[in-house]
């Protein structure tokens, strides 16, 4: 089994982690006193962290120059969509429990709601495009619309900041982590754009 | 051609042939023994702080003495102890619910001081014991509801601010009440962050503090408050807003002004200074039309003044609530 492979599926058993650990204290009775808020905390949470480590990937890549980091990157993304996709549901069914006149009153008329709405929009266009179909029939395009992971990411963080009362220390974590992968991918264009090319180019990966 | 000797290694620099073959157990007695001497260094602590926690967060010694009050909320089922000591908004211990739980067993809860300041004319500085004395103690059932959309039914211990007060003998020039949270970062690990202007500070209108609903607490189903509570002593104003109830309560001020609460001066576009419950004016971020009882599953509509207009809402009369929110 090659390296890359191994990692994907061990990556593949840890992901589901967070969801297992759920289930569990679930069946336990122990989701706090406040279970919806408890559950729709740690899927946001999770959500929010799978983002920012699929955007750690290719700078991996880039860093380390081990190109078949490459195929860890949708599982993850795919990752992110899935705990965001709890997360949603729970607002949906466990919080609002269907009542659709509140919950669109909140998309209008509060930011975070907004934010974490439009968020989740794109991160279901990001999912439902991920298919090796989808990359071979919007070619080009599809380079483009996934560029959309990094509007997700800034509007992912400002609906996890606006969501709380304070600023608290695991917001610090991933907004610090996501403008360090973020600045990289500025750091590494203005490098590439002032320094000629490595004289092998990447060798294109296939998925 | 000129060969070099190493310098620097010497003869009894190398590691002799027996220690070297056996490198691998060496390595693991010398870190078992690290690993030991480590637990042998933790196990006291530990088992200190397990004591202490218990002490501090869990059950704590019964009150004696304590009346029913005509005042309490009748027909709600009570919130469990467990919820109401284990989901706490107490920044002081960290921003997450069960932060306080967690971390209020380092607090002291004694000994302890209440200072009396400001236009009064009796003052000073008052043991909790010789502080609470005077007072009969009263069980008062309570709704209490967060600005956050949850609410519980909570029985509390306390006493009458109003008595509280009346000791004191405020002056004329006194027209609202400021009270002031302990500032111990040693026992209150959220302060040495900057989460919050510390310490927490809060208020009330004179009126406000002098209506019979407003008490100081200091008990919890009859027993003493445990630190997450906010022990030894802490403020309950059933008709507005949990964060009024500002907690472990060191100082009691008698002033001419309007005091600046916490979350008032943190972000004054989303919390006011009378915070009353107002299913009407909704927080920026979220609505307060509804709530969450703790232990239900649907929510529930929320009533202005959280059910207690009788009482306190002519307090207010004349009063634009939507700006003074």
């Amino acid at each position: 089994m090659k390296p890359v492979v191994l990692l994907k599926r061990i990556i593949f058993a840890a992901a589901l982690i967070p969801a297992a650990a759920l289930v569990r204290d679930a069946v336990r009775g122990d989701l706090t006193a406040n279970p919806i808020e408890y559950i729709t905390h740690t899927t946001g949470d999770w959500a929010i962290r799978f983002l920012v480590i699929t955007l750690a990937v290719t700078p991996i890549r880039r860093i380390t120059g081990w190109n078949p980091v490459i195929r860890l990157r949708r599982m993850l993304g795919l990752f992110s969509f899935f705990y965001a996709t709890l997360h949603f549901l729970t607002w949906f069914v466990l919080d609002w429990f269907f009542d659709f006149r509140q919950m669109a009153d909140d998309i209008v008329m509060r930011p975070f709601i907004t934010l974490g709405m439009a968020t989740y929009v794109m991160l279901l266009a990001l999912a439902f495009t991920s298919t090796q179909n989808s990359i071979r029939r919007l070619g080009r395009k599809w380079t483009v619309l996934h560029r959309l992971i990094y509007v997700a990411a800034v509007t992912a963080l400002l609906h996890f900041w606006l969501a709380r009362k304070t600023v608290v220390p695991q917001f610090q974590v991933v907004l610090v982590a996501a403008i360090l992968l973020l600045g990289f991918r500025v750091w590494w264009a203005t490098r590439s754009r002032t320094q000629p090319r490595p004289a092998a180019p990447l060798k294109a990966v296939k998925m | 051609m000129l060969i070099r000797r190493a310098p620097d290694l010497r003869f009894s620099d190398i590691t002799p042939r027996s220690l070297y073959l056996r490198r691998r157990e060496f390595l693991q007695t010398a870190a078992g023994a690290a690993l030991g001497a480590a637990a042998a260094a933790m196990a006291p602590p530990f088992t200190a702080r397990v004591a202490a926690q218990k002490e501090g967060t869990g059950h704590g010694a019964k009150l004696a003495n304590v009346v029913k009050s005509p005042l309490s909320t009748t027909g709600e089922k009570v919130t469990s102890w467990e919820d109401i000591t284990s989901y706490n908004n107490f920044y002081e211990y960290g921003p997450y619910k069960e932060d306080p739980k967690e971390n209020a067993w380092r607090l002291k809860p004694r000994p302890w001081t209440v200072t009396i300041e400001g236009y009064a004319e009796k003052k000073g500085v008052f043991g909790f014991d010789e502080f609470i004395k005077p007072y009969t103690l009263e069980e008062r059932v309570y709704r209490m509801r967060c600005v956050e959309a949850w609410s519980m039914v909570i029985p509390w211990v306390g006493i009458p601010l109003k008595d509280i007060i009346a000791t004191y003998k405020p002056t004329s020039q006194a027209k609202y009440v400021e009270f002031i949270t302990a500032l111990n970062p040693a026992q209150m690990p959220g302060q040495t962050t900057r989460m919050l202007p510390w310490p927490y500070v809060e208020g009330l209108r004179m009126d406000e503090a002098m209506n019979p609903l407003a008490i100081l607490a200091v008990g919890l189903y009859g027993e003493t408050l445990p630190n997450q509570d906010g022990a030894p002593i802490r403020l309950v104003t059933p008709w507005k807003y949990g964060f009024k109830g500002i907690k472990s309560i060191v100082k009691i001020r008698f002033v001419d002004y309007q005091p600046k609460n916490t979350w008032q001066v943190m972000t004054p576009n989303e919390y006011g200074f009378f915070a009353n419950v107002n299913p009407n004016v909704d927080h920026p971020r979220w609505s307060q039309a509804t709530e969450r009882r703790i232990g239900t599953f649907f929510r529930v509509k929320t009533l202005p003044f959280n059910g207690y207009a009788d009482q306190v809402a002519s307090l207010y009369s004349g009063m634009d609530l939507k700006r003074n929110f």
